[in-house]
């Protein structure tokens, strides 16, 4: 029925593009009345469905029959939903499943997929217990007339039980979620970490690196300017050796500091493959710490598949474009890091040095406008 | 309109309130400004299905987007106009579908739909009370939240469209109006609408705490009230303590969007221009929302719960297992719940030990919740088990509440929800726990108290086509959803065509969206049933379910005041079914235990040694009579 509609749908669509064509599109109002139509007749079908099942009971009243035993009916609908939702429970694991992220590709994440795996047993013994338990006890004690529920208002044993078993369950789990975390996020020692700046703004994230001196020149939203995208401050030395990336390059098995900050609304840092997000809030700088432990060529022959490439992209939603707001982010070996370093640009670019030297004559601030519109 | 076949006699009392209208002063007074609780309960429940059925137009509007980002249907065009264009719903509409629905669904539907109705209609019933303590403010409420609802959906007509950030509106996105069109005026109507819309519920919240701590009728202490008034009592009690915290940051809110303060503002760019505004922090509204937030979800779904455990009881023809357990964990939750809310706001910046703490709580409060569900499992062990509709809709509400609750133990960790963070696995869990297991509860309540509020029983055939297609229909809509989460595809994207590694799931779904059609369609059978039997529904009998509790004592035609002559007093707790040794398989809460000798027990005397005594007299002539045989 279902495999039928979609069927028909796709029919109308294909009439529905092929007017679409033309230069305001059609609306093809036989395809909507052929939905209304066909979800009259299924109505229509419930309705009959309906009355015979209403005339077939009254013959069984008329015979001195009992009618449709409808609490034996909905008791076997139960188990039947049972076994079919168990299958598909199982189906969705096994086809869904394998869809998921592959491994984790940083030394945190691995962690935190540990985590993953112990709490997902858990919560699965409980769910296909629980519920295989709730519908065979609505099958087994459908309604009889013969015989009486079981008068039992409680039984504080079992109670108690059931208090301190989930208790002790959870307790595993807070402990070990909460060591995990602590590892994870606390981390405020910073030697030796490449710092890199990743700022978002409506929609696109900016990349700043240091240059060789190892620090990123101090910012200020005051500074923000056509060629000052992030607002960086030349006031101090450690501004002018940064540099502007476009995609992020990260050395295999360092330590990685990511600066995370937003401009203008609050957007997530998002990389799932490295199970790391943070937002990114405006006014609040934050900061996120992880190492990368899989280069992207070797998770495309993990994967076989010569296109992959790591992401970071949005998860806070931020206007219109936040369902496009990507960049590229590849893992790579020291030396391929290094190469690829060294034939970055500066941050100062020489639109910007141009800007600050006539930062005094006060420039129009129309064409600034114009241009960032045009980065857009 | 749906009441016509009701006789309300005593709705003269109240003319003296008087009103402008008193040409048609009978009609006004008793079915548009009603005063009696039976009445405003049904306006608060038909205002809930129509915003219900809305927010389910919008939500199917934006999975045929997600299910055909590329194709274009000029039927849209027609419908929606500008924010349709090409066919297409564009990417800024698609966010306000996304907003309102969260919004209507959460606040409109499951705070106000199921509390407001079912808080009104038996808190006074099953109390004993003649009506709410303050008909009055109760009429208020009623209308405060109908002219939230008219707001809310008249954003749709402002030229820029309504709100679109979502619905927990985080400033800045939500603060600054040239940030997306619908911070704009649609942003101005959606705080307006709620601020009226918490009035709505703070007076609500206040009539039904002391209608319930101060109108029990004689021998209801609170030991003897169904699960349903707890659970509404301390939901109304969690709303007292949380919705003024939303209203204060919504109007710090307003401020900063209309008065160029900077309570959430500061550091901002936008679009190349400074912004005027230093000092302020979005995370602080985030702390002032999810204050609310939380809790909001524990009052979505603890009338669901108190209505699944009355529900299930009367048709397992069993009594709730561990009543005074139920009851605590009730409370448990009601407590716990305001110091879990930092559990939304783990990625968010804050520091990382605070996010420990929450992680803490959080798991703490599903204990709790476990053993509400066992005592559910135990409820329907070794019962007589009839299947109406509310009955089905009850174990629904206990199926989606275990499927949905325990992916929260994944989400309340806070180094699991680094990566499942506003992923479609959150969009999936609170579907399930809140969405689903609340929308379930409150159709449980119809269903099972429909022929209270109208006095004619609903179709059970069309309920039980209703019930399954929506039970499967939500399961075949939220179980695929995990698995999107779990690869990092974010919510609330307008479209997954942008990213290679999305694309795989563009046939999920659109099987989604099938499903969801199909849901959506079998409300149609509910739609029909219950206007119709409004109408041309069989008459109901006083007490059609066999059950226990005290609105089943009242007369079938409605009296302004309830009980035709005295108040009936109350001798034991609600849940005596299929007690040994009785004559029927239950014994209402109104017949004292002098008339029930032979089914007594001990325990029926715990706090009456007097009781007791006589039970001990009682026993021991029986088994002297037994010897003398």
């Amino acid at each position: 029925m279902l495999l039928g509609t979609n069927l028909l749908m796709a029919q109308t669509e294909a009439a529905a593009t092929t007017g679409g064509q033309a230069d305001a599109p059609q609306v093809d109002w036989t395809g909507v009345a052929y939905y209304l139509l066909l979800f009259f007749l299924v109505c229509l079908g419930v309705a009959v469905i309906g009355k015979i099942l209403k005339i077939y009971d009254l013959t069984l009243q008329i015979q001195g029959k009992k009618g449709m035993k409808w609490n034996t009916i909905m008791a076997v609908v139960c188990l039947v939903f049972l076994v079919a939702g168990l299958y598909g429970a199982y189906w969705s694991f096994t086809v869904q499943g394998s869809m998921t992220l592959p491994e984790a590709a940083s030394k945190h994440g691995v962690k935190i997929d540990e985590m993953f795996t112990v709490t997902t047993v858990l919560t699965m013994i409980v769910f296909f217990i629980t519920q295989i338990l709730l519908f065979t006890f609505l099958f087994n004690y459908r309604h009889s007339d013969k015989r009486r529920a079981h008068f039992l208002p409680h039984n504080n044993t079992i109670e108690k039980v059931w208090t301190i078993a989930p208790a002790i369950v959870l307790t595993i789990l807070v402990v070990f979620g909460f060591f995990t975390w602590q590892t994870i996020m606390n981390t405020t020692d910073t030697k030796g970490d490449i710092n890199i700046d990743i700022t978002g703004h409506q929609f696109a994230w900016e990349l700043r690196y240091p240059g060789k001196d190892g620090v990123l020149g101090p910012k200020d939203f005051k500074l923000v300017s056509a060629a000052n995208k992030l607002g960086v401050n030349f006031k101090k030395r450690s501004s002018f050796d940064d540099l502007q990336v476009d995609t992020m390059y990260l050395p295999v098995n360092k330590s990685i500091r990511l600066n995370i900050q937003a401009l203008d609304v609050i957007h997530s840092v998002y990389m799932p493959h490295f199970r790391v997000q943070l937002n990114a809030v405006p006014g609040l700088p934050t900061f996120f710490k992880f190492t990368p432990t899989i280069t992207t060529a070797q998770m495309r022959t993990q994967l076989d598949d010569p296109k992959f490439e790591y992401l970071v992209y949005c998860n806070k939603i931020c206007g219109g474009g936040h369902y496009n707001m990507q960049k590229v982010v590849r893992v790579v070996t020291e030396a391929e890091y290094q190469a690829w370093l060294s034939r970055q640009k500066p941050y100062l670019s020489d639109a910007l040095r141009k800007e600050l030297h006539f930062a005094a004559a006060d420039q129009p601030k129309t064409e600034l406008q114009n241009r960032l519109a045009l980065n857009n | 309109m749906s009441t016509l076949a009701v006789h309300d006699h005593g709705v003269a009392h109240h003319d003296d309130h008087g009103h402008e209208h008193h040409h048609n002063q009978s009609f006004l007074s008793k079915y548009v400004f009603s005063m009696d609780h039976k009445m405003i309960a049904k306006q608060f429940l038909i205002t809930g299905i129509t915003m219900a059925v809305i927010a389910m137009i919008l939500s199917i509007l934006f999975r045929i987007q997600l299910a055909y980002p590329d194709k274009t249907f000029p039927l849209l065009t027609t419908l929606l106009g500008r924010f349709a264009p090409n066919g297409r719903i564009s990417a800024d509409f698609y966010l306000s579908l996304v907003t309102i629905h969260g919004t209507i669904m959460v606040f409109f539907v499951l705070t106000a739909g199921l509390s407001g109705t079912f808080a009104n209609l038996l808190i006074p019933l099953q109390v004993g009370a003649r009506d709410m303590a303050s008909p009055f403010m109760n009429m208020l409420s009623y209308w405060f939240f109908f002219l939230a609802s008219v707001i809310m959906l008249s954003s749709f007509l402002v030229q820029k469209g309504p709100a679109s950030g979502g619905w927990t509106i985080y400033p800045p996105l939500s603060a600054l109006p040239k940030a997306m069109p619908g911070s704009g005026e649609g942003m101005t109507l959606w705080l307006i609408s709620m601020v009226l819309f918490v009035a709505s519920s703070l007076m609500g919240g206040i009539n039904y705490v002391s209608t319930v701590l101060n109108m029990r009728t004689k021998g209801m202490d609170l030991w003897k009230m169904p699960l349903t008034i707890w659970a509404l009592f301390l939901t109304a009690i969690l709303g007292i303590l949380a919705f003024p915290v939303l209203v204060a940051g919504v109007v710090l809110l307003i401020f900063d969007r209309s008065f160029g303060t900077s309570f959430y503002l500061s550091d901002i760019v936008l679009n190349g221009v400074q912004q005027p505004f230093e000092g302020g922090s979005p995370i602080l509204f985030q702390h002032l929302f999810w204050f609310l937030g939380h809790p909001e979800v524990y009052i979505v779904i603890m009338p669901a719960m108190g209505i699944s455990s009355e529900v299930m009881s009367v048709n397992s023809r069993k009594p709730i297992f561990g009543y005074h357990a139920m009851v605590y964990s009730l409370i448990g939750i009601t407590v716990l719940s305001f110091i879990v809310w930092g559990h939304h706001m783990f990625v968010t910046g804050m520091n990382p030990f605070l996010g420990g703490v929450f992680m803490i709580t959080t798991l703490i409060i599903a204990v709790p919740s476990a053993v509400k569900t066992f005592n559910w499992l135990a409820t329907l062990w070794r019962g007589n088990i009839r299947f109406t509709p509310a009955m089905l809709f009850a174990i629904g509400m206990v199926s989606f509440f275990i499927s949905g609750g325990l992916t929260g133990i994944f989400l309340g960790n806070a180094a699991l929800d680094v990566n499942l963070h506003d992923t479609y696995f959150v969009v999936a869990h609170f579907h399930l726990v809140m969405g689903s297991a609340a929308i379930f509860g409150m159709l449980a309540g119809v269903y099972h108290w429909f022929p209270k509020m109208f006095g004619k029983m609903m179709d059970e055939k069309l309920g039980y086509l209703h019930f399954w297609l929506t039970f499967i229909g939500a399961y075949l809509v939220f179980f695929p959803m995990h698995f999107m989460g779990l690869d990092g595809v974010p919510r609330r994207y307008y479209a997954f065509t942008e990213f290679v590694s999305m694309q795989r799931w563009l046939t999920v779904n659109t099987f989604i969206t099938w499903a969801a059609i199909m849901a959506a369609c079998a409300q149609v059978a509910f739609l029909y049933n219950f206007i119709s039997s409004i109408f041309i529904g069989k008459k109901a009998t006083q007490n059609p379910w066999e059950s226990n509790t005290l609105e089943w004592t009242t007369p079938v035609e409605h009296l302004h005041g309830n009980w035709p002559g005295e108040i009936p007093t109350v001798y034991r707790w609600p849940y005596d079914y299929s007690k040994p040794g009785a004559e029927e398989d239950y014994i209402p809460q109104t017949v004292p235990f002098s008339q029930t000798m032979s089914s007594n027990l001990p325990h029926d005397f715990e706090d009456n040694p007097k009781g007791l005594e006589e039970l001990n007299k009682f026993n021991s002539t029986l088994k002297a009579n037994e010897q003398v045989k």
